[in-house]
């Protein structure tokens, strides 16, 4: 056998390459899992509740039943992703043994740890994790993390605060692209990040691992919004399966983000799809069931 | 002083299709290359190009959103007409011919049967068996190419005039067949751009 290393930083960011300029769909079960690889979806997100039944449901909301997991595995030859708890390591190994392609540390679960993240480079499998801004971003990366997404509030069906992570997160780039570079080392400081990826960003421009959206996406056109404003991928939880047509709406959102610049053919995708999920402001979530603001 | 101007080669047009993947990787590769590479999610972008890339990717994705736009007649016409093409892993599957029974082609996952292969689908395994690894190639030269497979495809049957250019544990990996190029490996994830000079090589220019 020739010499082969498995599971490298160049595979975990390889399969995050690979899922860019699509829509990632959130699924409770295998027949959901069906109709998004039909529609186009590049990935599933596997789990019990998708976050708008979360968050009306209340309580401790915690990794997916393994046979739940497994059902979808065994219907889609597209990847399958799974959440676990912030900083709950155990969920993490147990999904990694189930072989599930992507894990999600992901504050739409309740957190297992008030401090800490996951050791994300203890693992074979790569993880992706929510940011809100640069800082947050960079740490997560520091952790391990191979892929970005910026968090919005999940299971709001409202955009609003996807817009403002993404633009916080393109602006911290930017700004570090016009410092000088002795300045770097105080802005690592303030952003709480680890310094060499705050000059690597400098130097390049871009985070080091791909940048996707998440987070209250509920149309073609809020999926279009994300992509114009710099997504390279969308996750969609409950935007699909919480609307009136479920089918037609998630193909739709796939034309939206392969098509994202073309305002006609986004028209044409966008007509008569049925009603989407209704959507919360999101001034009147109580600010602890805020799920953004879960993240150390 | 007049020094003599350098010779204007034409640049070749390469339409790396953008349904979905990583066709921005193979657009940095090629511009690097000094060819003309852009992005190309209509017929009217295949059409004008003189090479067609189809990047890494998932292939249900890509299949798709190919017939949903007629895009899909588009590279099938391009081939007819010899420009040369080439895929990387999502784009091998969806260039061959057939793919492989339990291996994802439930609803009849279309492809453009443009290599005469059989490949199976992840059948490396899934993402935590995914692997980089140093393979001898020998027509890209004796120095060996670092390779990335991702959730790779292998080809399980070639037809006879498919040329297998590069096996690993015995698995088809690399094939050309006229002027159509596969790989299940990702050479725009590296920095060594040997295959995609082979490519440029093919173009008629």
């Amino acid at each position: 056998m020739a010499d082969e290393q498995k599971s490298t930083w160049k595979t975990k960011v390889g399969l995050a390459e690979m899922l860019k300029g699509g829509v990632i769909m959130d699924v409770v079960n295998a027949e959901q899992a069906i109709i998004a690889e039909e529609a186009g979806a590049v990935a599933v997100m596997a789990l019990e509740r998708v976050p708008a039944d979360i968050r009306r449901d209340g309580g401790v909301a915690r990794m997916s039943d393994p046979k739940m997991i497994k059902s979808i595995m065994d219907v889609v030859t597209i990847p399958v992703m799974a959440k676990a708890r912030i900083g709950h390591f155990a969920e993490a190994q147990i999904l990694q043994s189930l072989g599930v392609d992507f894990i999600d540390e992901s504050e739409v679960l309740t957190p297992a740890d008030d401090a800490f993240h996951i050791n994300k480079h203890d693992f074979k499998v790569p993880f992706v994790c929510g940011c809100r801004d640069l800082g947050e971003a960079l740490r997560r990366i520091g952790e391990g993390a191979a892929l970005i997404r910026t968090k919005g509030e999940a299971g709001s069906g409202n955009v609003v605060e996807a817009v403002r992570h993404m633009r916080a997160l393109l602006g911290g780039i930017r700004r570090i692209q016009s410092l000088l570079f002795e300045e770097l080392m105080t802005e690592a400081k303030n952003l709480g990040a680890p310094y060499d990826l705050v000059v690597e960003v400098h130097r390049t421009g871009k985070l080091p691992v791909p940048n996707f959206s998440a987070g209250g996406i509920a149309t073609p056109a809020d999926a279009a919004l994300m992509r114009q404003l710099g997504a390279e991928t969308v996750f969609v939880g409950s935007g699909i399966f919480k609307s009136g047509d479920p089918r037609r709406r998630a193909k739709a959102i796939v034309d939206a983000s392969t098509h994202y610049d073309n305002p006609e053919l986004l028209a044409e995708v966008s007509n008569d799809i049925g009603e989407a999920m209704v959507g919360i402001n999101i001034s009147e979530i109580p600010k602890g069931e805020l799920m953004a603001a879960r993240g150390w | 002083m007049s020094t003599p101007r350098p010779t204007i080669t034409k640049r070749p047009k390469i339409a790396v299709v953008a349904m979905q993947g990583d066709f921005e990787k193979h657009i940095q590769m090629l511009l690097r290359l000094g060819a003309e590479a852009y992005p190309a999610r209509t017929s009217a972008e295949i059409e004008r190009a003189d090479g067609i890339v189809l990047p890494g990717g998932e292939s249900t994705t890509i299949g798709k959103l190919l017939a949903r736009y007629g895009v899909d007649e588009a590279i099938k016409t391009a081939a007819g007409q010899g420009k040369a093409i080439y895929g990387t892993c999502a784009g091998l599957i969806l260039l061959a011919r057939e793919i492989a029974a339990g291996t994802g082609q439930r609803g009849g996952q279309p492809t453009l049967g443009l290599l005469d292969i059989v490949v199976a689908r992840n059948a490396f395994g899934r993402q935590r068996d995914s692997f980089e690894a140093e393979l001898k190639i020998p027509v890209l030269g004796p120095e060996p190419l670092h390779t990335v497979f991702i959730r790779a495809p292998y080809i399980v049957e070639a037809g006879p005039e498919v040329e297998i250019l590069a096996a690993y544990e015995s698995k088809g990996i690399f094939v050309r067949q006229g002027n159509i190029l596969g790989s299940a490996f990702h050479p725009e994830l590296s920095d060594d751009d040997r295959t995609h000079r082979l490519f440029l090589s093919q173009i008629a220019t």
